[in-house]
């Protein structure tokens, strides 16, 4: 089932001051789906959701976002195109409640004007959140951190939500929960791009998966076939 | 003053304090929000302090009402030392900042003694000489024209932090640039906000304090300590023991003055802010 890009990467090449973080990867994200990124610590998965953001430029290369180059742009200007990020460790405001998270999550023009519905539907998505939205975000457990920054991020009225670290310090039963809400953000026709340590559930919940290996995309495919494939079997389940 | 009465050393304190408050408020914010020291914070307040003389004696405005020129030219001055001084520097290094504060703080020091002379200058209104009773014991009506202002900013700028998106967006910038800028904040926009504001309640706290007292050329050096103390007693980062800070520094002064004289008054304020360093250094009411 082929459908267009909404993220096409070509050839890119990003640096971190001299060292080089990004080798000539390419990859993209289809409409409506949910595609993970799997790999080792410091592969550049990070680096790779940074550079899409614009926190990072790439040297050479190109990124189309709706088929618009965004390579060149600032985080502010893609924020308002439509891409967001959920980052690592979540980086909630500390001192802030969770609805004052949230709203800040609405911050650019374009996602201020759709606060009010996008708020309603976060808290559909987490009724747990519309509970605690008075608490000082510091203050919540993990797991609901979690929930807060996914919510913070779709406040940004994206078309791709991007999630670094999904299940990252989760407990199990948290894990599961938040996987589900991966179906239910698609189901909202919101896309998603996630890094994820966990590779079997990954590949069990996600539609299509790129491994990254020193920078670059070793192995990609539907979820399915790379769970049937021989070399993740080796590398990732040992056997 | 005669012994046995406090009352007018403990009012005339509490009341500076609202104004050293105030000065402090544009140094703790630049701290908190871009984590720059502003050595030049001093020199800018004394700037605004002759800011609002030229007002008076040369376009004959009441320095209060003039605060319609001093606070937009004190906030455009403000986001161009960030624009173009601050953002580069701390590209460099921490200490690149720093230097760079203290090169400004010389730059308007001299700019200031050639344009004024060093002489000892007052701004003085015609409330300048006005004063007020409380219990038949007579105060300067510009002591509390400080402190309503004080508060009166303080609050404001309280209200501007957590109601707009702007000053959402400043409050958030100093808790995580990082997770700002994925907001779709434009950073480098709101640490020149953040300057410019922070020079908006120097323009506010020179023209009152040039008010309370004379100042020179030099006075920045002076200013600066005040509000260096009143951030370190207060504590970073939170309004409520900024404006606490303000209070303590007044308290002190006025109060180390009445029991020891005025000569002692200055002395015992740094006594104080090496204590509460020594012994309590995130500040009495910090975290």
């Amino acid at each position: 089932m082929e459908t267009e890009p909404i993220l096409k990467i070509e050839n890119i090449e990003v640096f971190h001051g001299t060292f080089q973080a990004i080798w000539g990867l390419s990859m993209e994200v289809r409409r409506n789906e949910s595609c993970a990124l799997i790999g080792a610590n410091t592969a550049g998965k990070s680096t790779l959701l940074d550079t899409i953001n614009g926190v990072l430029h790439p040297a050479t290369g190109s990124i189309k976002f709706l088929g618009q180059e965004i390579s060149k742009l600032d985080p502010f200007e893609i924020v308002d195109l439509g891409i967001t990020q959920v980052p690592e460790g979540r980086r909630l405001f500390p001192e802030m409640t969770v609805l004052e998270n949230l709203i800040m999550g609405s911050y650019t023009p374009n996602a201020r004007k759709h606060c009010k519905e996008n708020l309603k539907r976060v808290f559909e998505l987490f009724p747990k959140v519309k509970d605690r939205q008075k608490q000082l975000a510091k203050t919540m457990s993990g797991g609901e951190q979690q929930m807060v920054a996914i919510g913070r991020g779709l406040m940004a009225h994206p078309q791709l939500i991007m999630i670094d670290e999904l299940s990252l310090g989760l407990a199990p039963i948290i894990v599961d929960e938040i996987f589900r809400t991966i179906h239910q953000i698609k189901a909202q026709g919101v896309t998603v791009l996630f890094v994820e340590q966990n590779v079997a559930k990954t590949l069990m919940e996600a539609d299509r998966a790129y491994i990254i290996e020193t920078g670059k995309v070793s192995l990609s495919g539907t979820a399915t076939d790379l769970r049937n494939d021989k070399n993740v079997h080796k590398a990732y389940f040992g056997v | 003053m005669g012994h046995g009465d406090l009352f007018t050393p403990i009012l005339m304190g509490v009341m500076l304090g609202g104004l050293y408050a105030l000065t402090a408020l544009g140094l703790s914010m630049v701290f908190g929000v871009m984590r720059v020291i502003n050595l030049a914070h001093g020199d800018l307040v004394v700037l605004a302090s002759y800011g609002s003389y030229a007002v008076l004696t040369i376009l004959g405005l009441d320095p209060v009402l003039g605060l319609v020129i001093t606070i937009p030219v004190m906030f455009v001055i403000g986001v161009l030392i960030q624009k173009y001084l601050m953002s580069k520097a701390v590209t460099i290094g921490a200490e690149a900042p720093l230097i760079i504060a203290f090169g400004l703080s010389l730059v308007i020091q001299n700019t200031n003694q050639i344009m004024w002379t060093p002489l000892s200058r007052g701004i003085n209104t015609r409330y300048s000489q006005a004063s007020f009773y409380i219990f038949h014991r007579q105060f300067p009506m510009t002591y509390l024209m400080d402190f309503v202002v004080g508060i009166v900013v303080m609050l404001v700028l309280r209200e501007f932090l957590r109601r707009t998106y702007m000053g959402k967006a400043i409050s958030a910038t100093a808790m995580d640039p990082r997770a700002s800028r994925l907001m779709g904040v434009n950073t480098k926009r709101i640490y020149y906000y953040a300057f410019g504001i922070a020079m908006i309640s120097a323009a506010i706290a020179g023209t009152f304090l040039g008010m309370t007292f004379p100042f020179t050329p030099t006075s920045g050096t002076t200013f600066l300590t005040i509000a260096f103390g009143t951030v370190i007693i207060g504590g970073l980062g939170s309004m409520m023991g900024t404006f606490m800070g303000g209070i303590i520094l007044g308290l002190v002064q006025t109060l180390s003055a009445y029991f020891l004289g005025a000569n002692a008054q200055m002395l015992v304020l740094y006594v104080v802010i090496i204590a509460i360093l020594a012994f309590r250094p995130q500040g009495l009411f910090g975290r």
